[in-house]
């Protein structure tokens, strides 16, 4: 028996910022909730089961939001489920939702993902001073930064690259209204002026701190069929795992991110994804991210994602818009951000996404990574069922 | 075995709270000798009070007063109070449904013995002498022989002069942590400012720290080899933020060492060179103070940069 096609027919986020102290983390999680529902016209009764997912249990100290959240999601009396995959987790939150409508477990399934960064310990939760071990010399960016510089030097890609990138994705946030950064007054001077934290990633190349919640609601052909709005159908979906250290480890381009990719295209029956793919939402945390991700993706050659990144092709304009809702560079909550990817994919093949919406965007991809470069979860989602 | 260490560890971080306009009424009233309630859509107060109705999911917001009298609903002896219970003397944890309420509150009583505790006896709160808006404000219950409370709850708008907004909530985990065998090795051979890797038998790739086991493989690992001191930077950042509870000044560099005969690298700070002068390839080795377990930094050896072939697969 065939896999029931699975349709995004609600979509809700809330508008991120650095803190919401007038909300619990329970009226957070509700007000993307419900944004959802209103978007799909559905009522919780609609809802079949719950899939939640957020960062790890010390970024932020609740251990179980299923059992703190059920009432506010109206879960109460159904099935619901936590997904635990760091900062991927948004996305592979999402995939076990819609693994559930595919398999015909569930017909309607409401996927979320939350972090309050603001109540939060995100930069030193995963520091810990494990006995006997040398403590960790860095924060999150000091991790990253050297795999930056090993990229560079791999690609022979110029210092410049990278502030392109942060420069095009703050002025994509301003098309979105639920982005965290709107910086009116940006330019690419400003960005190339901030100091260095890790040194090579600049303080304006780094994602902001954010509060937010994201939503999505998952069903499948018979709710596809009621939905008051174009459905956003999944084409393919993957996750992939891999040690955090191991000899052999390629921290620039990973090999799970390669093989999660290349099941995703397998699924979706995309041969070449630079031209069959017309957006992309990737997981871009350092600026440096964009390029690295390119190629790890299938988007370009090995050594040459940052040309296309150089060029302007990953511009809301350009052939290959990555991020046009301004990424995680404008807007980290890290429980949700990998959802939110997966959303604002959704919301440009749904002709929802307002003003940065891709003219004629039918396909596009949402990804998400996380922990040490070792967990990837991607779907490829577009604006027709998928065939067969 | 006796040569495997083991020590404490304590995770521990004080996490903020953002109440919302329920939970800041609930523990503004406690701060007031107040003790609040929801209503739901059914007509049920729940005690404490919730956002969201259980049943229908609706929002709820119609706040009610129930007594500080109520009845043991059930209980449980407690004869060993740990770290930061509401009492420091054997109690029992009680449910106390409170007059008034329809769901039970779980809290601390205060009684003598398991013999003076039984499942509808009468209690009634006794109010911390400082109240912070916290549920600690009830120090705990004590038994009640007095009237019971008002059975049907009285409206109440929830609203208090200066609410409480946020709380801090401390979560600790403590833990004793063990690194096992390989660790230990690896440990005991760092006394004698040696670093002993383990290589896997299946893949040959020597793991340094060694873990016991090849993450690739999932073979066990046990043949010990001798790496470094030598090694190189093969890439690195310069950290120019100051990182929690280490004393070292900024900037500074992190990188990533190969040590030579080691298939992985190790992370460790560079000194005894200008920061902006390290560089991909750079021979380091590593440098000792007096009584610490790990090399405190590494310096370089002189030798001439190893070529970017060397140890490009080792980033």
């Amino acid at each position: 028996m065939s896999k029931e096609p699975v349709a995004v027919v609600g979509i809700g986020q809330t508008k991120h910022v650095a803190a919401r102290h007038d909300v619990s983390i329970a009226g957070l999680v509700r007000e993307a909730a419900v944004r959802a529902l209103e978007d799909a016209g559905l009522a919780w009764s609609d809802i079949d089961a719950v899939v939640i997912g957020k960062a790890p249990d010390f970024f932020e100290g609740v251990m179980m939001p299923e059992l703190y959240l059920a009432d506010a999601l109206g879960a109460v009396g159904k099935p619901m489920l936590r997904v635990h995959t760091a900062g991927s987790v948004g996305g592979s939150t999402a995939l076990v939702a819609a693994n559930l409508v595919a398999a015909r477990v569930h017909r309607t399934v409401l996927t979320l993902a939350f972090e309050k960064q603001s109540e939060s310990n995100a930069m030193w939760g995963l520091s810990l001073p494990v006995p006997f071990q040398q403590p960790l010399l860095a924060g999150a960016g000091g991790f990253f930064a050297p795999h930056v510089r090993a990229y560079m030097r791999r690609t022979g890609a110029p210092d410049a690259v990278g502030s392109l990138v942060a420069y095009k994705d703050r002025r994509n946030a301003l098309k979105n209204p639920y982005a965290h950064l709107h910086d009116h007054d940006i330019t690419l001077e400003k960005v190339r002026a901030a100091p260095m934290l890790w040194d090579p990633i600049r303080y304006s190349e780094t994602c902001p701190s954010s509060d937010g919640a994201c939503a999505m609601i998952l069903t499948d052909r018979e709710g596809a069929a009621r939905s008051p709005h174009p459905p956003a159908w999944v084409h393919g979906g993957a996750m992939r795992s891999e040690p955090t250290l191991f000899a052999g480890k390629d921290f620039v381009s990973p090999q799970a991110g390669k093989d999660c990719a290349a099941d995703v295209y397998r699924q979706a029956r995309i041969t070449d994804p630079r031209r069959e793919i017309d957006a992309v939402e990737m997981y871009v945390p350092f600026s440096w991210y964009e390029p690295m991700w390119l190629e790890n993706l299938g988007f370009a050659d090995e050594g040459e994602g940052w040309k296309l990144t150089e060029a302007g092709v990953t511009e809301l304009d350009g052939d290959l818009p990555v991020n046009p809702s301004g990424g995680v560079l404008s807007t980290n909550p890290i429980g949700a951000s990998g959802m939110i990817r997966f959303a604002e994919a959704a919301l440009q093949v749904r002709g929802r996404a307002g003003e940065h919406q891709i003219d004629g965007a039918t396909r596009a991809l949402g990804h998400a990574y996380g922990g040490g470069a070792q967990f990837f979860a991607m779907w490829l989602v577009g604006a027709e069922p998928p065939p067969g | 075995m006796s040569d495997v260490l083991s020590a404490p560890l304590v995770v521990e971080f004080p996490f903020t709270r953002s109440l919302g306009p329920v939970q800041s009424a609930f523990l503004t009233g406690l701060r007031e000798r107040t003790v609040l309630g929801v209503r739901t859509e059914d007509g049920t107060v729940l005690v404490p009070p919730v956002e969201y109705d259980p049943v229908t999911a609706n929002e709820i917001r119609d706040l009610v007063e129930v007594a500080p009298t109520g009845t043991v609903t059930t209980w449980a002896w407690n004869p060993s109070p740990g770290r930061d219970q509401p009492l420091d003397t054997p109690f029992a944890w009680v449910l106390v449904r409170l007059d008034g309420a329809g769901t039970a509150l779980l809290h601390a009583l205060d009684a003598p013995g398991p013999d003076a505790v039984r499942t509808g006896m009468r209690v009634r709160i006794r109010w911390a002498a400082t109240r912070t808006g916290a549920i600690a404000d009830i120090a705990c219950f004590e038994p009640h022989d007095g009237e019971p409370g008002a059975t049907e709850p009285a409206e109440h708008t929830g609203e208090f002069a200066d609410p409480v907004t946020g709380i801090v909530t401390p979560a600790r985990l403590d833990y004793v942590h063990t690194p096992g065998r390989a660790q230990s090795a690896y440990l005991a051979a760092l006394e004698g400012h040696r670093t002993v890797g383990e290589r896997c038998p299946a893949c040959r790739k020597v793991y340094v720290p060694p873990r016991g086991a090849c993450p690739t493989c999932g073979v066990a690992t046990a043949e010990q080899v001798e790496v470094g001191p030598r090694g190189t930077v093969t890439t690195f950042c310069i950290v120019n933020i100051k990182a929690k509870n280490l004393d070292i000044e900024v900037p500074y560099v992190y990188a990533h060492i190969a040590l030579d005969g080691a298939d992985l690298a190790l992370h460790g700070r560079i000194a005894g060179i200008p920061y902006d002068q390290v560089r991909m390839g750079l021979r380091v080795e590593p440098v000792w103070v007096e009584g610490a377990r790990h090399p405190d930094h590494y310096r370089p050896t002189g030798e001439p940069d190893a070529d970017y072939d060397t140890y490009k697969e080792l980033v």
